[in-house]
């Protein structure tokens, strides 16, 4: 890499070839953001414009789709909303709690069963959650938990992915050598959690918290099955009820599209605000190895 | 289309989940009630809270709550697991064609005793479609699918065309449209809704189930269905009737833009077409379907729904009592027309359209013609397996479109398909 900047020959020889990458990645960009750009500017169009003129012309019709999907039902579409967003947050949180601690005792402690937990916990990653979904049902409609807030947070809680996660994170984030170092400097383990292991292993928590969130946002089946009352609906299935009407009623498209549109906006903000947390090597210095 | 995908994947779950079993039964029905009760109604139909809400106003000892959820078999499913869970709510839209399972799996109850005054109300018909052909009463119908031709009044004029009276005349005019313009067609075969096929089976005499004594019959693979089937396979292998999948963005263009002349479909489709294909405002027409022999005049259904109660439902008396007044008071049934946009399934209720649907401001008799021909229409008897057959006939007519292969071996396919899956089940079928 330093020679590129003074040998001439040298940087000709490497150009097409790094030509070749960022075409990919450009297509790839492309492949991705073109879904994006049609809803945008499906969005905006009115009931007549949105199959009568060009896919990704502009419309005329924006604010009187917001409007309409605002008044639908008395506004039950920022229910929905809320509700994703309690959802979504709330599970989110728990389940980095519960992930950070369970992959830092995986991690850092030895104790009896503890492969058989962690090799559990691979088969369960290997288990689609989709497949969950009807037996969670059936155990919680048992406890009489269906149809509640709960039916939808308790099994977003517990996630092997991000337990596995967390696991490798603390293995290679927190030094051995400094959790001894704070032993013998008298630390509790619950002292050492707080002050050396979380923080530590903060750009993990944000990477779980953020699969998470955008996981349980974007959740269609638990909560399509787990919900019977519409007041309780995440987005997902809200929408669908506008998408699904039934035989004799015509499926309300523009609503659902801007409602897309708008239920896209708050995980690109997320994603946005969150990325500077992504510091990595925090311990990089603490110790010497 | 990704949500077809979607619901494929869905229905397979729920309906899997069940096959696999599970225990829990529903609790007896307490049939007698004192006091106010409170009851959850499961439906799709558009501003249904607001009708429960005169309800509720007139009636303080039976509070009805409203659960909007989404249509289709989904719909079918989550109610059979919920049910199997012992989470059903009181009362349910369920389609006619799914009414047979909710019967099968014992997640509807028998209200013969509380409803069975209000059959005066229902045309022999449409009755027939929630007693199942047995002596219980299963549900009470909410709305009705007759089928009629929609057609573009200035693009038949365009084209030269005239109405046809029968299904030779349309295949003439089918040929004669797609020849002057081969990006023109006078109407589709689609693959993808077997509702829309049951419903011209029905037209053509076909009787899809049946019972014999003990046993079922499975008639789907017999002549007037073959006819049909025969029928839309000879169109489309000369490919003179589009052949897309509806119910995408290219279908509602070509609807929109005059691609495509005419629309088999049910009572229903003004709000459909109005919401697809705004540009024909004014220029669509209805007229009966082309029949088999000239002179006769008959029709089939495409769609429609009755409202059920609950097998595991604890106030069954008072989910019967609001049932029929949703579906037979006249207050009611004019809350339905002009809140939930439905085709009342009662006399009554038909009684009630005057006024053409703004559409088709250009047909002033619109409602007179659609009670003429919802008078005309028959019915068959739904098996317990129609998801089944409705599955194999998108499968086997999806896969003969794309070949370009027999409609025939299609419609031998989903005969077998649905016996076998019958077998399966522990049916016994006459042979």
């Amino acid at each position: 890499m330093s020679i590129t900047a003074s040998a001439e020959g040298a940087g000709r020889v490497r150009r097409p070839l790094g030509l070749m990458p960022t075409a990919v990645l450009l297509l790839g960009a492309l492949y991705c953001l073109l879904p994006v750009a049609w809803v945008l500017m499906a969005a905006s169009k009115t009931r007549g414009e949105l199959f009568s003129t060009n896919a990704f012309a502009p419309g005329t019709g924006l604010l009187e789709n917001l409007s309409d999907l605002s008044a639908y039902r008395d506004g039950i579409f920022w229910q929905w909303m809320a509700n994703t967003a309690l959802y979504a947050g709330v599970g989110a949180v728990l389940s980095t709690a519960v992930s950070v601690l369970a992959g830092y005792a995986l991690a850092k402690f030895r104790f009896f069963g503890q492969n058989l937990i962690f090799n559990v916990l691979i088969g369960g990653i290997l288990v689609p959650s989709v497949v969950l979904a009807v037996p969670q049902y059936l155990l919680l409609a048992k406890a009489g938990l269906a149809d509640t807030y709960w039916a939808v947070l308790l099994p977003s809680i517990l996630h092997p992915y991000s337990i596995y996660l967390a696991r490798i994170y603390a293995a290679a984030a927190i030094p051995d050598a400094l959790l001894e170092a704070g032993r013998i400097d008298g630390a509790s383990e619950g002292r050492l959690l707080r002050v050396v292991a979380v923080p530590l292993m903060g750009p993990g928590m944000v990477t779980i918290f953020l699969f998470q969130f955008v996981a349980i946002w974007n959740n269609f089946l638990l909560p399509f099955i787990m919900l019977a009352d519409d007041h309780r609906f995440p987005l997902t299935v809200g929408l669908y009820t506008l998408l699904v009407t039934g035989a004799n009623q015509p499926a309300l498209y523009n609503l659902v599209i801007t409602g897309a549109l708008l239920s896209i906006i708050p995980l690109i903000a997320l994603f946005l605000t969150m990325q500077r947390y992504w510091r990595t090597d925090l311990s990089g210095g603490s110790v010497k190895s | 289309m990704r949500t077809k995908r979607l619901r494929t994947v869905l229905t397979a779950l729920l309906v899997g989940a069940l096959a696999a079993g599970c225990s829990s039964t529903p609790d007896e029905a307490a049939p007698q009630e004192t006091g106010p009760v409170d009851l959850t109604f499961w439906t799709w139909a558009p501003n249904m809270d607001k009708i429960a809400a005169v309800w509720n106003a007139e009636h303080p000892d039976i509070h009805v709550t409203v659960s909007k959820q989404a249509g289709g078999d989904e719909a079918a499913a989550k109610f059979l697991t919920a049910a199997k869970a012992g989470n059903a709510p009181d009362l349910v839209q369920a389609e006619y064609q799914m009414l047979p399972s909710f019967v099968a799996a014992e997640a509807v109850a028998d209200i013969k005793a509380e409803v069975s005054a209000a059959k005066a109300q229902f045309s022999d018909g449409i009755w027939g479609l929630v007693t199942l052909g047995t002596d219980g009463v299963y549900g009470l119908p909410q709305d009705s699918g007759p089928m009629m031709l929609y057609y573009r009044t200035d693009l038949f004029t365009k084209y030269g065309i005239a109405v046809p009276k029968t299904w030779d005349e349309y295949a003439a005019a089918a040929r004669a449209v797609h020849a002057k313009d081969k990006t023109v067609y006078l109407g589709g075969f689609s693959s993808k809704d077997p509702g829309w096929f049951a419903g011209l089976a029905q037209q053509a005499g076909g009787q899809w189930w049946s019972i014999q004594g003990e046993s079922w019959k499975v008639g789907i693979d017999e002549g007037p269905t073959r006819k049909v089937a025969d029928f839309w396979g000879g169109l489309a292998a000369e490919g003179v009737v589009d052949t897309q999948a509806p119910w995408t963005p290219e279908w509602n263009a070509a609807l929109n833009n005059g691609k495509v002349l005419s629309w088999a479909s049910a009572v229903w489709a003004p709000g459909v077409l109005s919401s697809n294909a705004p540009d024909g405002k004014g220029k669509w027409a209805i007229a009966p379907l082309p029949q088999w022999s000239a002179g006769e005049s008959y029709s089939g259904f495409w769609g429609g729904s009755s409202i059920a109660v609950a097998a595991g439902s604890k106030h069954r008396a008072a989910a019967a009592q609001f049932a029929t007044w949703l579906n037979t008071d006249t207050k009611a049934l004019d809350l339905l027309i002009k809140e939930a946009a439905v085709y009342p399934a009662a006399k009554g209720g038909q009684a009630l359209l005057t006024t053409a649907p703004d559409y088709f401001a250009n047909q002033p008799d619109f409602w007179a013609q659609a009670t003429a021909i919802s008078s005309s229409a028959r019915g068959f008897t739904f098996g317990p397996n129609v998801n089944v057959a409705y599955s194999a006939y998108k499968d086997a007519f999806d896969k003969a479109v794309q070949q370009k292969s027999s409609f025939g071996a299609a419609l031998t396919a989903v005969q077998e398909a649905t016996v076998a899956d019958m077998k399966k089940s522990g049916f016994t079928l006459v042979s």
